[in-house]
């Protein structure tokens, strides 16, 4: 299809009116259809994620099961765990990054709308790269975490881990272009009025985020692209045999796998740091010590990786200073929660859904917190490490706390972003399952894991007595995922409804609840002036009442980006250089030759697209 | 505080999930766990259930607390729509540096016995016995080098006595993990790592391994029999007695003399009564264990035991309480199957399928069994 100025102008006009159709969804560069395609996308993904954690749990249930092969239960084990964290809770959060990060900031769009979009469809095409290893009975095996020297050819001759080296390769350079994008966005993109210090928690959660995750990728990607010599060019990093250390990947990988855990907790705290207040009616307690312990957070966070190796015997100066940084991880922690109890207190609650699992999100975060710093002592981590007590902490901390919020966060501005209320009944009842659901399958975990039980077990021996508390647990687990069917008939119920959610449903502190709902493309008519924290309702405060509904416009003369496949090309670009590199072997080096050059091809026309050298498209005769 | 009806229907399904909770609890009574981390039967694992105490009583004060407070304002601060807005509070930073700054003590408070306790489960006490540990996929081998000899998968130990793990791994990561007398310490392939106890009582206890380290990673068990100083020298005389020149181990009867530990649990296969027949089978079993390629993989030879061998050392193997690295039970007709088909048994074990007869098992079982 060739870009003539001609198809610009058509595809911009079409612009003001409603687009539609699947040419529109991959050539878009609108921030909120992105947005979208990151939710159904890790939506997806997620429930995947958690059909892989049924079928574990169904194996769990009795000890010396055989439902399952091991070596089927180890590729579910470690693809739950990349998906959850890679193809799941990360781009949720993105969802929320693009969708929201442009309404709260009062921008028409994020810095790099092209990026962007090659930002989603790297991370589709990097999801489907790793889950496609299934349709080779190939999944990856090794863990999320990969560990050396298991990894090398010798151990795992198959195609296994190679799906996952590439796989993860091609969804870091997806997080790090995102990363780039909303950076500058928000630094650069803010409304006017908008200093640094007035800018909603959601949107200092992000950039705290896309810091972590500029900082945090580029080492994972040079451990994995040094196992991937390893394996297709015969060095020996992390092999011993050649001189290579296997204990040199655990560094490289939680150097970046700690900041990881706070790559996924940090965009929740900013959700619920939204939720609450409004649901409170009253404004945020603490908000400079929210931002500077979440500042403090992000940067103790990389130093204290090692406190997941206490078990290699580092010796017991190390032991001590990774220990004490863990601790004091504690202590912005803490405020956090302390000051989102502030909120609350003295506030008037509004027992809407998204406020039911905000506050469960800080009820079960506080057990993930606490169980964390239990394992900040050596001494004790020696016991609890490798077991189930870990899996309950990661999960209180990765599912009563991230999915907690991210679900308060969808109940919250589906509206805004659907027009379409969730209706509250099924959320509450959602509600209620997932936290009984959640309590059943994770408590007793902490149980099972000091009473002997290892993580990445296919089975266990009934001598260990574990048996029953296990059943509890699958037992748990399947009400957990009941409680995600109603989300899924909520959704449906929801979607047949007409539109007609009010532009600000509940009384919203923020810039995205002054616009209709959902936005028009250009989000502002107007980019608004800022000239506080809680900008809407100091606007209401001064009408002496609610904002009328504002009404939807013509947006002529306001000037959008052009929708562009050549994110999209490049973006197979990209993973077909890692698709390529695995068949190397077979293929030779020509195949990497030519995807090299498709990604070039798709980088030189994104370059030179018309319409956006001199981005100048006006809709109707210019301005 | 307005307890209206809604808010007394929440309690009505907060209790029984409560009700759960405190049967989950129930069911944490450690000593029905035979591999509870949570019952220190050595000085090791007794540091860092102190500190694990400490800290966990900590947060379970902080919990009540900090819980407790968000259930209290969840009720207390419920309002409805019409209500009037509630003040504007921003923050308050005299509360603020308060709630900084006790957490910071309480950390301070775990911060001091966990430090003692890393540096006290570092230093070896004087004196230990070394045990050499070597991981391998998926089984482990335990070798004596102060008296030469070498085991598999059933690690004796003197009460009383600290010993010393001196751990290395064949292969890929594991991680030795014996629950009741220390925590885990990683074994690397060409890194050395260190573990000691002094283990309290006598007893048969398990472990495993806890590093991910490949298929059968669940199955890569093992036990520790501690036993008294005067059972442990006996052992280790009686192993002394497998060495490569020694005559091969007779059918029956002196094993169960000098193996007295092992016997102790061991019943199959000692049956004395069985005579000339039994003779038989172990001779046919014999030169099975020549014929059937058994020697590539492993050694019977307690003394001067080869490294390197890709299967456990089988010296003692009839007088181990389990097979299979620790989760079979060391019965005859498991010993068998065992023999017979170790890919149905354990998948992906390093042991193919050799073919082995039904009544080749038989003798085969008989010749182990016998290498008490």
């Amino acid at each position: 299809m060739a870009t003539t100025a001609l198809d610009q102008q058509h595809a911009h006009a079409a612009a003001h009116g409603e687009k539609t159709g699947l040419w529109s969804w991959i050539t878009t560069v609108d921030h909120k259809r992105i947005g979208i395609l990151y939710g159904a996308t890790a939506f997806f993904f997620f429930l995947l994620g958690g059909v892989e954690a049924l079928i574990i749990r169904t194996q769990l249930a009795r000890a010396d099961n055989n439902f399952i092969d091991p070596d089927t239960y180890n590729q579910l084990f470690t693809m739950h765990g990349t998906t959850m964290i890679f193809l799941a809770i990360m781009p949720l959060s993105s969802a929320f990054f693009n969708y929201l990060i442009p309404l709260m900031i009062g921008a028409r769009d994020v810095a790099f709308p092209r990026l962007n979009a090659f930002s989603y469809w790297v991370f589709l095409l990097g999801g489907l790269l790793l889950n496609a290893s299934f349709l080779f009975g190939a999944a990856p095996d090794t863990g999320w975490y990969g560990y050396a020297n298991l990894t090398s050819r010798q151990f795992s001759p198959g195609p296994n881990v190679d799906f996952w080296n590439m796989g993860l390769q091609v969804l870091g350079v997806a997080s790090l272009a995102a990363a780039v994008n909303f950076f500058v966005t928000i630094i650069n993109l803010r409304a006017p009025g908008m200093t640094l210090m007035r800018m909603p928690v959601f949107a200092w959660m992000t950039l705290i985020t896309q810091v972590l995750l500029l900082l945090a990728f580029p080492v994972i990607a040079v451990a994995l692209i040094l196992l991937m010599f390893d394996r297709f060019w015969g060095t020996h990093f992390f092999v011993p045999a050649g001189g290579g250390d296997p204990l040199l990947w655990q560094h490289f990988f939680w150097i970046f796998g700690h900041p990881e855990v706070y790559i996924l907790i940090l965009p929740a705290f900013g959700i619920v740091s939204e939720v609450l207040p409004v649901f409170s009616r009253k404004p945020l307690f603490g908000y400079a010590a929210m931002v500077f312990s979440g500042i403090f957070i992000a940067f103790l966070g990389f130093g204290v990786w090692s406190h997941h190796m206490f078990a290699t015997g580092m010796g017991p100066i190390p032991d001590t200073f990774f220990s004490l940084a863990t601790m004091l991880i504690a202590i912005p922690t803490g405020v956090k929660i302390f000051n989102w109890l502030g909120t609350m207190w003295f506030g008037s609650l509004q027992f809407k859904t998204p406020m039911y699992f905000a506050v469960g999100f800080i009820a079960m975060f506080i057990i993930g917190g606490l169980s964390g710093v239990m394992h900040a002592p050596p001494p004790a981590d020696l016991q609890q490490n490798d077991t189930y007590f870990i899996v309950a902490h990661f999960h209180y901390v990765m599912f009563g706390g991230s999915i907690f919020a991210l679900v308060a966060g969808a109940y919250y501005w589906w509206p805004k972003m659907f027009g379409r209320m969730l209706d509250e009944g099924l959320g509450k009842v959602h509600f209620w399952l997932m936290l009984i659901g959640f309590n059943l399958t994770f408590f007793p975990m902490h149980f099972v894991g000091l009473n002997g039980m290892p993580r990445r077990t296919y089975t266990y021996p009934k001598e260990l007595n574990l048996e029953a508390l296990n059943q509890v647990e699958t037992v748990g687990s399947f009400i957990l995922g009941l409680s995600f069917l109603v989300f899924l008939i909520n959704i449906y119920k929801t979607t047949r409804k007409p539109k007609n959610a009010p532009a600000d449903p509940w009384n919203g502190a923020t810039l995205e609840w002054a616009i209709p709902s959902p936005p028009q493309e250009w989000n502002f008519d107007q980019v608004p002036t800022v000239h506080g924290r809680d900008p809407l309702w100091e606007l209401k405060r001064q009408r002496g009442g609610p904002l009328p509904e504002p009404p939807h416009t013509s947006g002529a003369g306001i000037h959008l980006p052009n929708p562009s496949y050549w994110p999209l090309v490049s973006a197979f670009g990209v993973v077909s250089i890692f698709v390529a590199i695995m068949m190397s072997p077979k293929w030779g080096p020509w195949g990497i030759v030519a995807a090299v050059a498709l990604l070039f091809f798709g980088i030189y026309n994104w370059l030179f697209e018309k319409g956006y050298s001199e981005f100048r498209t006006p809709s109707h005769g210019g301005h | 505080m307005h307890l209206r009806t809604a808010a007394a229907r929440r309690y009505a399904v907060v209790l029984p999930l409560l009700g759960v909770l405190a049967l989950a609890l129930a069911g944490c009574s450690r000593d029905q766990y035979p591999q509870t981390a949570l019952l220190p039967l050595s000085d090791f694992a007794r540091i860092g259930d102190d500190v694990q105490d400490t800290t966990f009583y900590w947060a379970l004060g902080v919990f009540i607390l900090v819980e407790g407070a968000l259930l209290y304002s969840v009720f207390r601060f419920r309002g409805k729509p019409e209500d009037p807005e509630p003040s504007q509070i921003h923050g308050n930073t005299t509360i603020e540096i308060i709630w900084t700054l006790i957490p910071a003590l309480i950390l301070a408070a775990i911060a001091v016995p966990t430090v003692k306790g890393i540096f006290e489960t570092n230093r070896t006490p004087a004196g230990a016995m070394k045990i050499e540990v070597i991981g391998h996929q998926w089984w482990w081998e335990f070798r004596y080098p102060d008296a030469g000899v070498t085991t598999a998968n059933e690690m004796f130990i003197p009460q009383g006595k600290t010993v010393e793990l001196v751990q290395n791994s064949a292969d890929v990561i594991h991680s030795f993990w014996p629950p009741r007398f220390a925590g885990k310490r990683d074994v690397f392939p060409g890194r050395e790592t260190r573990l000691w106890w002094k283990a309290d009582s006598t007893g048969l206890f398990p472990g495993q391994c806890a590093e991910y380290c490949g298929i059968q990673h669940a199955r890569m068990a093992f036990h520790v029999r501690s036993v008294t100083p005067g059972e442990f020298d006996q052992w280790i005389a009686h192993m002394q007695s497998k060495g490569p020149k020694a005559p091969a181990a007779a059918p029956a009867g002196d094993s169960l003399k000098t193996a007295s530990a092992g016997a102790k649990v061991q019943g199959p296969g000692q049956d004395s009564a069985a005579g000339a027949p039994q003779e038989a089978e172990y001779a046919k079993g014999e030169k099975l264990f020549m014929t059937k390629g058994c020697m590539g993989c492993h050694s019977l030879q307690a003394v001067q035991a080869p490294k390197g061998l890709i299967g456990p050392n089988l010296a003692n193997v009839g007088a181990r309480s389990h097979i299979a690295a620790g989760w079979l039970k060391n019965t005859d007709e498991n010993l068998e199957r065992w023999i017979r088909e170790p890919q149905a048994v354990k998948k992906g074990v390093l042991m193919p399928n050799l073919g082995v007869t039904v009544e080749e098992s038989r003798a085969l079982r008989a010749y182990l069994r016998a290498h008490q």
